[in-house]
């Protein structure tokens, strides 16, 4: 029981900087926005229709990019991270607690983007709600163990695109799979065992990216 | 030294008789390539696996040297992931005209695999040398073989909806016949021979660097 209350403990910190700080929420969602409008700009009249959903996928991976590059901002300018490995709990608590909170930061921002999404270019289905909600967790999952790779690097901010972008390919086609097809089933079920395999992975690997 | 020897011997043996032996396939005059391209993305493949199970080892036992084995088994398939793509497009070209075919399973998963070891280089050079960079990269390899075959179904998939496959392009190769196999068997065992003498070559030189570079500090 107590690795779950050091989950929550740790979730409920990021979630408490952000609500004082408001630093990574407002950006994202400001951004998801911005990158819609551009994208409106950039695709043919003729082809938006189906093309529009493509570029949704596209602006909500980025989203979730900005966020990441943030998300152990505070660990680092202020050494806590070294604080939390030193402390008795189960390093991969750390993951789960920093994967929760971009899990909450991306529902938030998503909160924003379906609906306009649905006002500016096309209707949102089911399955494109259930395909955002599952890609979240993939896209969390890895990108809180690439984050604290790229936080201990020396190129930070330019080193995580480079290691996030190659590695959610597979989540991008479950997801415009299952916002296009005509059978979303088998596209949500890719995205859960993209989820499945990539969450497992992280959560046994994260104590070697964290510790010596 | 013999590991080079038997590699040159087999892909001399092995091309040889795919360009003179093997009669050529009617409407596909670079078929031969097959022999080329074929043990070359399989040679990939396996140095990646290899690079793969170092890293496992050395997660598993902490032990420091398999961080060197590891990165240069990542070393040998980017090598050979590039070879993979510039004899896929060249088959391209002349099967179906285009250099580049989004279609093509085989070339857009060895893209993706491309884009994803080459970040690996970035992310080792830019963390500082020690016991943690070796668990990062070594986490990183871990996540590259997992993500082949998550990458192959992602591709598979997307063929529906995102990249159709064209009409024309069906590359159903001749029927596998005795020979044909004996000498896809031949340059496939030259290609691992390649890599192999590549690979421990590649190694030694890395070890003699790194020797070097502990001399030189305690020197100073």
């Amino acid at each position: 029981m107590t690795y779950f209350a050091d989950v929550v403990t740790l979730a409920r910190k990021d979630l408490l900087l952000e609500l004082r700080s408001r630093d990574t929420v407002p950006a994202m969602v400001l951004f998801v926005i911005a990158a819609l409008v551009v994208f409106s700009f950039s695709v043919p009249a003729d082809v938006e229709e189906r093309a529009s959903y493509g570029l949704l996928w596209i602006g909500l991976v980025f989203t979730a990019l900005l966020g990441l590059t943030r998300a152990f901002a505070a660990e680092r300018e202020q050494r806590v991270l070294d604080g939390l490995v030193l402390a008795p709990c189960d390093r991969s608590a750390i993951w789960l607690g920093k994967g929760i909170a971009v899990v909450a930061f991306l529902l938030l921002a998503e909160a924003v983007a379906l609906p306009a999404f649905h006002l500016f270019f096309e209707p949102v289905g089911w399955e494109l709600v259930a395909g955002v909600l599952l890609a979240d967790v993939g896209l969390a999952s890895v990108g809180a163990l690439l984050a604290a790779m790229a936080a201990a690097s020396r190129t930070r901010e330019l080193l995580l695109p480079l290691l996030f972008l190659p590695l959610v390919i597979p989540v991008v086609v479950g997801g415009v799979g299952a916002s296009l097809a005509e059978d979303p089933g088998r596209y949500l079920a890719f995205l859960g065992l993209y989820d499945a395999v990539f969450a497992i992975l992280s959560w046994a690997t994260f104590e070697y990216v964290v510790t010596e | 030294m013999w590991l080079a020897a038997a590699a040159a011997t087999l892909l001399v043996a092995g091309l040889g008789l795919a360009l003179f032996w093997i009669p050529e396939v009617e409407g596909d005059p670079a078929f031969p390539i097959f022999y080329l391209h074929v043990p070359v993305a399989l040679t990939a493949y396996a140095c990646f696996g290899w690079a793969a199970w170092k890293a496992l080892r050395l997660l598993w036992t902490r032990e420091g040297s398999y961080d060197l084995e590891s990165y240069t088994a990542v070393h040998m398939g980017v090598i050979f992931a590039i070879l993979t793509l510039v004899t896929g497009s060249i088959w391209a070209k002349y099967t179906w005209g285009q250099w580049w075919v989004w279609s093509s399973r085989q070339l857009v998963l060895f893209l993706v695999l491309f884009l994803f070891y080459s970040a690996y280089f970035m992310l080792r050079y830019s963390v500082e040398p020690g016991p943690r960079r070796a668990n990062m990269a070594a986490v990183y390899a871990l996540f590259g073989i997992v993500l082949l075959p998550v990458s192959f179904l992602a591709i598979r998939l997307a063929e529906d909806v995102i990249h159709p496959p064209p009409v024309v392009v069906t590359r159903e190769g001749p029927q596998i016949t005795d020979e044909l196999m004996l000498v896809f068997v031949v340059c496939l065992a030259g290609m691992l021979a390649l890599a192999a003498a590549l690979y421990t070559n590649e190694l030694a030189g890395k070890r003699l660097d790194g020797r070097l570079r502990e001399l030189r500090e305690s020197l100073q």
